[in-house]
Parts: structure tokens; sequence; C-alpha cells
């Protein structure tokens, strides 16, 4: 595509007197509304894109489409009012968001979870992990132009969901980890039903994988494309997939350990450019892919640790119904599906925070993108975009 | 390595810059750096010192009063002086080489204008949202930061949310917020 483009003839004379000509394509600069509604964004992000011709000069990515400040709102609920609002920003992933949020007050507040509602959060966090991996690998075939791998992945997500209403009666926001415990216990059969969703996944998997990873069309779109080497990945704060695509080996389930994570063995993937580069768009896809193994492997062991050794009924902790944190202030990070979910917390005394600071994955992960989007074309920034896999109910908070 | 290993390591590389070093048993430890040297104690944390905090993992930015921590409707007794609060700005830094945290925090009490911090963005350039996002939220002002402008509310808001003081608006644009 060129704007005002015109070829321009330049008769010249060579030294051996013959004449030459040169043929000058002139092409200006466009600027470009990427969003807020495309349907690439994955929600309401809008990239002011610069663009001559095909390639890319300047990428500007404009969020807070949906900010709420759920920061602001923390300090006027108490603590356990806002466990709602942390499902909310990582919608996909809302087990894992209220786990990282009741860690953080567990931490400051002193508290103690019994070993099976450990076990149980940390059964929930995987099966979350796993659905929110197979909506990345839905929706970035679809981003490329394949529609199919979205219907497969839909079909396993609608299981793990409705595994999740009946524990919890909700499908998406489900507010079930609390600080200091769980909203309930497991009902009766649910870890059954559970193993065979694990069984199941398995085999699902070995389709996906012949569906899309060895697919030619979907390596040549990803291969070399938007390689983010290990340097960049640190430089802008990069945390999770993004970060593991890119070669550094750090998960903190496996460097950190919280929960009962150093009692159960899992590998960690990191892309090593088996396709093309390392560090490029389908690294970054198939730590994705690997993950969702992992976690079945997380979760049988979990299952079996839980029904070995706690009793059905003991998840309650030392909480107090009424929650006060001390003058204190804490840290707590956890592994989202999509990086380091950081909650920092000051406490003052009284039912509610004085400040809590979210710390979102995609929000840092999307920051990488004005670095990495110039010289690319603009059919790879959408590759691009859905690789990194942002959550904009998290960038905005 | 430890937190007191860490500490120093840095004041070694940048001798005076480190204020104060918090470690309670309750608390995350945490090092107060004065304004001035923080840029150098960010170099030597990332460069210099042979610490490797490759990984800035977030900016906080925090507005104490002065009745922070203190009871409900309690005032200062005779004699007492609470002072007028202070901002603070905490970097949370993280090195995936040692597998290790550390906390930096810098602090400007309130009454001398608005809270101006030296940029990191030239060191860690994942500072440069975390910047504009205390910027946006806390109307902390960044010295050297290349482009700092609102990141999350509407270019054309007014206040910053995130202030004790922030009075919530009855309207936005004609829209009754009430």
């Amino acid at each position: 595509m060129t704007t005002g483009g015109r070829i321009q003839e330049h008769q010249e004379h060579s030294a051996s007197g013959e004449r030459e000509f040169v043929l000058d394509v002139r092409t200006q600069d466009m600027e470009i509304n990427m969003g807020p509604q495309h349907p690439s964004t994955h929600g309401v992000l809008k990239v002011v894109i610069r663009a001559d011709g095909e390639i890319l000069t300047k990428a500007t990515p404009h969020m807070g489409y949906i900010h709420r400040c759920a920061e602001k709102i923390a300090e006027n609920v108490n603590y356990d009012q806002f466990v709602p609002y942390t499902d909310r920003y990582d919608y996909l992933a809302a087990m894992n968001n209220n786990l990282g949020y009741a860690l953080v007050v567990e931490k400051a507040a002193d508290l103690e979870v019994a070993p099976r509602a450990t076990w149980i959060r940390m059964i929930v966090a995987e099966l979350n992990r796993i659905g929110s991996h197979l909506i990345a690998f839905g929706t970035y075939g679809m981003d490329i132009g394949a529609f199919t791998p979205f219907l497969y992945g839909f079909r396993e997500r609608e299981w793990m969901m409705s595994l999740f209403e009946k524990l919890c009666g909700a499908r998406l926001t489900y507010s079930f980890v609390f600080p200091g415990g769980l909203a309930n216990d497991v009902p009766p059969g649910w870890f059954d039903e559970l193993k065979r969703f694990c069984d199941v996944f398995e085999k699902k998997w070995v389709e996906y994988d012949k569906l899309l990873t060895r697919n030619k069309i979907f390596i040549e779109r990803t291969k070399n494309v938007g390689v983010i080497p290990a340097g960049m990945a640190l430089d802008y704060g990069l945390t999770g997939p993004c970060l593991r695509g890119s070669g550094v080996r750090y998960d903190l389930r496996e460097s950190q350990p919280y929960l009962f994570y150093d009692q159960v063995s899992f590998d960690v993937p990191v892309g090593i450019g088996e396709m093309g580069t390392q560090g490029d768009c389908w690294d970054r896809y198939y730590v994705r892919m690997i993950e969702m193994l992992q976690s079945v492997r997380i979760l049988r062991q979990c299952i079996e640790r839980c029904e070995k050794d706690t009793t059905p009924g003991e998840i309650k902790g030392n909480r107090k119904k009424t929650l006060r944190v001390p003058v204190t202030e804490a840290y707590a990070g956890v592994e989202n599906p999509r990086g380091e979910l950081g909650h920092y917390l000051v406490g003052d005394g009284s039912d509610h925070p004085y400040r809590l600071k979210v710390r979102g994955p995609s929000f840092c992960n999307l920051s990488v993108l004005q670095e990495l989007l110039p010289g690319t074309m603009i059919a790879d920034a959408v590759a691009i975009i859905g690789s990194i896999d942002i959550v904009l109910g998290e960038v905005d908070r | 390595m430890s937190f007191e290993e860490i500490q120093a390591q840095l004041e070694e590389a940048v001798p005076g810059a480190v204020v104060e070093a918090v470690t309670e048993p309750s608390k995350d430890p945490y090092l107060v750096v004065s304004k001035d040297r923080l840029v150098e104690v960010c170099k030597a944390l990332r460069q210099d010192a042979g610490l490797g905090f490759d990984l800035l993992v977030s900016i906080t930015a925090v507005d104490y009063l002065p009745t922070f921590g203190k009871k409900k409707n309690a005032k200062p007794k005779e004699g007492e002086d609470w002072g007028p609060g202070h901002f603070e700005a905490v970097y949370h830094f993280l090195s995936t080489v040692l597998n290790e945290r550390i906390v930096l925090k810098v602090r400007i009490p309130k009454g001398e204008g608005e809270p101006i911090f030296p940029t990191i963005s030239g060191i860690y350039p994942a500072a440069d949202w975390h910047e504009r996002e205390a910027y946006d939220l806390m109307g902390f002002g960044f010295e050297g930061h290349p482009d700092l402008r609102r990141i999350l509310c509407d270019d054309d808001w007014v206040g910053h949310p995130l202030r004790k003081d922030y009075v919530f608006p009855k309207e936005f644009k004609g829209i009754s917020a009430e």
C-alpha cells in the first residue's frame, strides 16, 4: 500500500556513457488506529501504528478503556469484599487472581491455611491455567487465520468451566479462594471427574498439536516473527511464557515456590528456537502448549496427595471472621498463566487495605510492543500481539 | 545471597546512598534510598555490583497520611508532632540470576510542592510505563522521563485518583455519577 506514491524516473549517465533508468518509488508514512475494536487486540486496546507501506515504523499502545481503578476500590472495601474484584482483572484466570490476593493478605495478617485447602488451591490454579492457555491457543490460531483450533479448545474449556461450576457455582468469576481458606470444600465425586478430565485432556492435546503446532502455514506465520531476545524480555519486565519463550528459565512455582509447589514435580519449558529463532512467536506459543501438559501432571499429583493425606471437610485455617491486617506491608507474587501477578499490600490495622498495588503481568508484557513492532509487517503485528497473550482487564485494572 | 549481603555490596558500590535498612521479622526487608542517589543505586543493582537485578517487577506509589497506623480519630498529644506525612515510591526488583528480590524505597515529605522523583527508565525500560502509572494515579513527577503522560485515565481527567485527598467527581462530561 503506498499513499501518494509516485514513480520518478531519473536519467543518469553511467561512466560508460550508457543511459540508466532508476525507478524511485516514494511512499508516505501513514498513521492507522488498530483498535480499540479490532479482533486481534483481544479486548479494547488501541495501537496507533505508523506504517510506511506495509512496514511499521512506530507503534504506540493506548489503553485504559476499561480502567476501573481496582486499587482505589480496594481502599474502600474490606479484605473479603475485595475478592470478587480480583476475579475481574484477569478474567480468564480468576482462580489465580483470587489466589494471588489471598496469599498477600495471609502473608500480611500471618494466617495459616489448612493443608487440604492448599492442595485444592493448587488444583484450581492449575486447572484454570489450562483453561486460560486453551483460550490463548484458540484465539492465537484465529488471529493467524485458523478457526478450527478455537472450537476445539472451547470444547475442553467448556468441561473445565463446568467443573468449576460444580465446585463454586460460577463459570468465569469464581471468588472461590478467600484469604485464610476456601469458600467451600470440593463436592463428592469432583476429584473423580477431574481425573477423567486429565485423562481425556491429554489425548485431546495431541489433536491440538497436530492441528496447529505442526501446521505448515502456522509455522510460516510465526517462526522468526516477533523475536524477543532474552535481554529485551528482561528489560521490559516480561514474565511468564513470554520470558520463558525467550529462553530464560524463570517460573515462580519452581524458583520461589509457594503453596506446596516444592512437593510436586514438573518441568519448566523454555523456548529453544525449535522452528526458527529463540524467542519468536512460535516459541512463546509452544511454551504455553507444554505448560498445559505440565499442569495436568501437577493436577494428578495434587489430587493423589489431597486424597491420601487429608480428610474431606478440613479446610478451615486459623482466621477469625473479621479480618484485620496489622500495620505492616507485604509483597506476594504468584505465577499466573500470563506471568507474575504481584500484590503489594500496606495494612494500617483496620479491616481494609491502606494501599493495594496490583502488578499485572499483561501490563508489563504489553509494554514490549513499542520496541518489538517497529520494523515488522502489519500482518505480523497481529501475530505478535496474539503471541504476547494479554487480557485487557488486567492491563487496565 | 542474603539481604544483608546485597545491602553491603550496594553500600560498597554507592557509598552513602542507603539511608536506612529496615529488617523486621514481620515485614519484607527494604532499603530506603536517598532521592538523588536512586539512579546510581539502580545502575549498581543492574550492572555494576555484580548483583544482576535484571528485572524491575513494579513501582508502587503510596500516599502516607500523618494519621497512618494510628487509631481512628486519634489526635497528636501535646508536644507530639506527626509531621505532614510523606509520599513513597516503592521499587520491587527481581534477580533471575540470584533468584532474589530486593525492595527499594524513596521518600519525599509532603509540603515541599509536588513530589518529583528521578526516572529510572534509562536503566530499566520497564519503568517507563510503571512511572506513567504512578504519575497518572498518584501524581508523581519523574524527572527525565521521555514521555510522561497519563496511561490509564483519560487524557483530560482531573486529579490523581489514588491520592488520599482525592475527591470523587460528581459528574463526568455531563454524565451524573450520583
